[in-house]
């Protein structure tokens, strides 16, 4: 098909947790790959060497700055694709590898981990480790909208992806903590749980309605303040549910 | 948006046909009545209700799988109850395929934000099959609620039948039949922070969404909004779950929800404009510009 995008993913230093997650949409990728997608890199999915132009470059995992080779991939990936998307904690806010000190076999020097923002301009950020399925779906159905849609598809992907380039302006740094700075200090925070629920380690609880963060387990995947409607909310989008939730099931049958 | 009360398909003023429903919740029993019939009939595996917590007339959200379960947390308490920190939980320690939620209109926001932007939500967006709105003009921190029935009203937490908001008083009424009213006016300061930058009354994006404003007492306001809605609530009509009376034969019907709403709103969003300019050429954040 002549109007499909080209699609490439991106392995820096991550655990393929994101990759899985991309996969475990089944027959949904499927479809993606079928009609919307061409797969043009992947190491694990793509016999292709070097990184090739692409419309879409989704990355996964942090960048580790004592490796030449992955430093030198980022940016190239920034040269040769159009849009750049963090996929995952560890791309968007370096996650668990905030944590690496090195030490590792056998590359032990290997210790200094970046968030890929920290190296090249990001455009998308899909936070959370991993990404949910069907958030990497969402966005997947809205970058094929923006790039080959009609006008008021194009429109619609503008509106839905621009909270999340505006994730990716905020900032490399996240943790529960945020929920405090940028929400309950704020006054913002009205009690509903989303953080509590979207948490992947059960790091947060909440203590007559508002969150209570146990900063010892939280891997900074940023999960929690994306997922916070106080965090942002746009009007122009999620009252629009129904229809947009129908339109990516459609999209995928 | 779609105005200050929202798309809707229909607007009724009803009660459950349950009298053991009625006599427990707090207006026409809309919510319990509705889940025990999704409940009964497959349209849900279990429901994220507000229960009772570990203090007198503290919430805790939890999953009610039976009618029993639901029956126990019917009535309105008016405090925080973190109602979607259930959602993903319910998918896998509870292994729901259909859930069914109710919430005040911001927890019916995040709802809808979590499945358009699932970002930590694994499975949760195709798993929500039944959203139930309450509508809401502000809420407390329990501590508010302490202090205004034991300072302000004088009884015991323990000793509390009922509360309620309603004809622009707060009502407490006490297990011994004593019936305590306090002007809004003194309420006012003790609400919950995050309530005064809510652009919506009443509830907005739910499924089906209800409150007792504009329907006489015992009778409850019930706006039927989405496809899935409509189709949950005529198939609960034609087993008779509900009586119901067309909205425009009520009173005060829709023209008071219409006012309170658009004050609400208005109120609401100029908060939201007075914040940008609150401090010194520095302002506070509005989540309704994005997440910086
Ligand atoms: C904080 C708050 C403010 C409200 N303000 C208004 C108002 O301004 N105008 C108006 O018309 N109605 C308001 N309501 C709604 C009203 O009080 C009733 O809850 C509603 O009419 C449903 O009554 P029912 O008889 O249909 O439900 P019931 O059968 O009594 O069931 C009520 C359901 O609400 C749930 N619930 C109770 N407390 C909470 C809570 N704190 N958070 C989330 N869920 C809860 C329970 O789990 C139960 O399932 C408010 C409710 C709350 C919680
Ligand atoms: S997700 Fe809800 S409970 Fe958590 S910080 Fe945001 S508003 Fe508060
Ligand atoms: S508190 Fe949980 S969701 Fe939030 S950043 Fe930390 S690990 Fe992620
Ligand atoms: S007033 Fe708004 S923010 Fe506050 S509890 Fe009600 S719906 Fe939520």
């Amino acid at each position: 098909m002549a109007d499909k995008i080209t699609v490439g993913h991106v392995h820096m230093s991550g655990c393929t947790g994101c990759l899985v997650s991309l996969a475990d949409n089944y027959g949904g990728l499927l479809t993606i790959l079928d009609k919307y997608a061409d797969l043009v890199y992947g190491l694990t999915l793509a016999d292709v060497r070097h990184i090739p132009k692409m419309d879409v470059a989704l990355v996964e995992g942090s960048v580790c700055i004592q490796d030449k080779l992955s430093v030198q991939e980022i940016k190239e990936t920034r040269e040769k694709a159009a849009v750049v998307v963090a996929v995952g904690g560890c791309a968007c806010y370096g996650n668990i590898t905030r944590f690496a000190r090195g030490g590792q076999q056998n590359q032990p020097q290997h210790e200094s981990y970046l968030p890929v923002g920290d190296l090249i301009k990001v455009d998308v950020y899909i936070p959370g480790c991993a990404p949910t399925p069907q958030m990497i779906r969402n966005v997947c159905v809205m970058a094929y909208l923006l790039l080959k849609g009609n006008k008021d598809q194009q429109e619609l992907a503008k509106k839905y992806l621009t909270p999340l380039m505006q994730l990716a302006e905020r900032g490399t740094e996240a943790c529960g903590c945020d929920l405090m700075y940028d929400i309950v200090n704020q006054g913002l925070c009205m009690g509903c749980g989303s953080c509590a629920a979207a948490c992947p380690v059960r790091a947060i609880t909440h203590e007559y309605g508002k969150p209570n963060v146990n900063r010892e387990m939280c891997i900074k995947c940023g999960a929690c303040y994306a997922q916070c409607p106080r965090s942002f909310f746009n009007f122009d989008v999620i009252p629009e549910f129904e229809g947009i939730m129908e339109a990516i099931a459609g999209a995928l049958k | 948006m779609a105005g200050e009360l929202g798309k809707y398909k229909l607007c009724v003023s009803a009660r459950s046909s349950d009298k053991a429903i009625l006599s427990k919740s707090q207006d026409g029993g809309i919510v319990t009545q509705l889940f025990k019939f999704a409940l009964e009939e497959g349209i849900i595996d279990g429901a994220i209700v507000a229960g009772k917590g570990d203090e007198p007339w503290r919430p805790r959200p939890f999953i009610a799988t039976t009618v029993e379960e639901l029956m126990s947390a019917s009535g309105t308490k008016y405090n925080i109850s973190p109602q979607v920190s259930w959602i993903k939980e319910a998918t896998r320690s509870y292994g729901l395929d259909k859930i069914g939620i109710v919430g005040t209109p911001c927890q019916m926001q995040a709802v809808r934000k979590g499945q358009l932007y699932p970002v930590g939500l694994r499975d949760v967006p195709d798993c929500i099959k039944l959203a139930v709105g309450i509508f809401c003009m502000e809420n407390f921190p329990y501590q508010s609620i302490v202090q205004l029935v034991e300072d302000h009203a004088g009884m015991r937490m323990d000793a509390v039948k009922k509360m309620e908001i309603g004809k622009g008083k707060f009502w407490v009424y006490g297990q011994r039949g004593q019936v305590v009213q306090l002007p809004l006016k003194v309420t006012h300061k003790y609400e919950q922070p995050g309530c005064h930058v809510c652009l919506d009354y009443v509830a907005n994006l739910a499924d089906v969404s209800t409150g007792s404003v504009g329907s006489p007492d015992g009778w409850s306001t019930v706006f039927v909004r989405t496809k899935n809605g409509d189709d949950i609530w005529s198939k609960a009509i034609a087993a008779g779950c509900f009586e119901t009376k067309p909205i425009e034969q009520v009173k005060p019907g829709l023209e008071l929800v219409t006012k309170l709403a658009t004050e609400k709103i208005s109120k609401n969003q100029k908060t939201v404009e007075e914040r940008a300019k609150f401090g010194v050429s520095k302002g506070l954040r509005n989540p309704y510009l994005g997440p910086k």
